[in-house]
């Protein structure tokens, strides 16, 4: 199933996504998906997320689909040049994989091998470029496919609550016109800027997913606002999560804060992308507060 | 060493819009320049009566030199509506950041060659990837000003404008695009995905 023709039916789909473990052993992953994250549309798996090395998202979409879970495969630019990318995006399609995320990906001097050569062969854009072409029945070469060609519902990613929207806005214009299908943003917590975009972004006609996470802690916030990009978490929400620790500790707190974004920014929005980030068991009290 | 190579005709005349002035860089002797084929084509654009001047001299990655070299061509280059360089990317890029509000275009490509390197690059620096970017990027390439030498815009790393890889630089793609902004070029960013070509660059 693509998740595109949830959005043709005017659905608001729900997406999440988990991180594949730097090991052989999926059953973990696999189960908690199964246990906490059946009741959604679809699952990302990330690709080597923040450029730490782990196990193949390939393998781990197919680990997921065995499992009867509808994975997205997130593939990112980093580690592989446009051989290896349009390889794997045809062993996706030919494992019955057609969700995709197509990503430029971090730097490799961000993570766990530092000394890795950066590939960036392609890059987001192109690499739903490729896809699309892949989709016609031919290569970034020009060379014809053999057989019947793939069909993939083509996601990409968008910052809201950027420094510089406009710039974000035109590069999602970029990614739109290389065949993008739909959108997941970056992770909101101010949702009448959220809005404001939503606004500008709607000219594209493609749907976007609003990007949620679950804030665990103060600590965690406050890392957020000084080291990742396009994502602003403001001081009352700070305060609120300072107000009562042990509520905050127990996960109350930032259940209240995410399901009160999700339903203020619903009405703009065709859906939810949640990043639990090892918070997983609680996303199903998350969509319940939220009335998804 | 590095060689420049005028880029096809119609890529060229694309470029231009309105006035033009034209620069060549006769520097680095070490550098092959196309000078007769560049000649030519000037001769043509000033048959055709858009050309206000034609300065042609050396070392433009000098910012200093430039300076003193543009006095007497004032006149002409605030006639004109864009700059045509005929030099490295180095030169083509410390031309765009001296006109920061004039739009400034690339007629040639850089290939690199082994050996010694004959330019002075100072703030500026050229890949010599063989496909010059610097046309639809304002002047500022993309491939040295980006970490990851991305060609279709900036990716999401950046923060507060400064590069995901080293805070102390600022993100080359928030510079392309406040340059862009700036020259009324911004529709730059919607011309076709692009995407490289290595067999140009044989460093690579």
């Amino acid at each position: 199933m693509r998740i595109t023709e949830l959005f043709d039916n005017g659905e608001f789909v729900v997406t999440a996504e988990v991180g594949p473990p730097k090991g052989i052993h999926l059953e973990h992953l696999v189960e908690e998906a199964k246990t906490y994250l059946s009741g959604i549309t679809a699952v990302n798996v990330t690709d080597n997320q923040s450029s730490v090395m782990r196990t193949s998202t390939l393998a781990t979409c197919v680990a997921m689909k065995n499992a009867g879970l509808t994975p997205i495969y997130q593939t990112t630019c980093r580690d592989r040049n446009r051989l290896a990318l349009q390889s794997d995006l045809l062993g996706a399609a030919a494992m019955g994989i057609e969700n995709i995320l197509c990503l430029t990906g971090d730097h490799t001097r961000l993570g766990d091998h530092p000394g890795a050569k950066p590939v960036f062969d392609l890059d987001s854009v192109s690499l739903l470029y490729a896809a699309s072409e892949l989709e016609k029945g031919r290569d970034l070469a020009g060379i014809e496919l053999v057989g019947e060609p793939p069909k993939f519902a083509k996601g990409a990613v968008v910052s809201p609550i950027s420094d510089s929207v406009d710039a974000q806005l035109a590069k999602m214009e970029r990614k739109v016109m290389a065949g993008a299908d739909y959108f997941q943003t970056q992770a909101v917590f101010e949702p009448e800027k959220f809005i404001k975009f939503m606004e500008a972004a709607k000219q594209f006609g493609k749907p976007v997913q609003l990007g949620v996470i679950i804030p665990k802690s103060v600590g965690m916030c406050k890392f957020m606002n000084n080291n990742v990009a396009g994502v602003h978490v403001p001081d009352e929400m700070l305060d609120e999560l300072r107000a009562d620790k042990e509520k905050t500790k127990a996960g109350i707190t930032g259940i209240e804060i995410a399901a009160r974004i999700i339903r203020e920014c619903k009405p703009y929005c065709q859906g939810v992308h949640i990043m639990a980030l090892g918070w997983e068991s609680k996303v199903p009290a998350l969509l319940e507060m939220a009335g998804l | 060493m590095l060689i420049t190579e005028l880029k096809n005709k119609e890529t060229i005349l694309s470029l231009i819009t309105g006035k033009v002035f034209i620069i060549n860089c006769h520097g680095c002797k070490e550098i092959r320049f196309p000078e007769h084929e560049a000649e030519a084509l000037q001769k043509e654009l000033q048959e055709s009566g858009n050309v206000t001047g034609i300065l042609t001299t050396d070392y433009i990655c000098n910012p200093d030199y430039l300076k003193q070299r543009f006095a007497k061509h004032e006149a002409e280059i605030e006639a004109a509506d864009m700059i045509l360089v005929f030099s490295c990317g180095v030169g083509v890029q410390t031309v765009a950041a001296y006109f920061e509000n004039k739009r400034v275009c690339a007629a040639c490509d850089t290939y690199a060659l082994p050996g010694y390197q004959g330019v002075t690059p100072l703030e500026h620096d050229c890949d010599q990837c063989g496909e010059c970017y610097l046309n639809i990027t304002g002047g500022i390439c993309p491939l040295t000003a980006c970490s990851k030498s991305l060609v279709n815009g900036q990716c999401g790393g950046a923060k507060n404008g400064m590069c995901e890889v080293d805070p102390n630089m600022e993100c080359g793609w928030e510079r392309i695009y406040q340059r862009l902004k700036k020259v009324g070029r911004l529709d730059a960013l919607k011309c076709p995905v692009q995407v490289r070509n290595y067999a140009t660059d044989p460093d690579k």
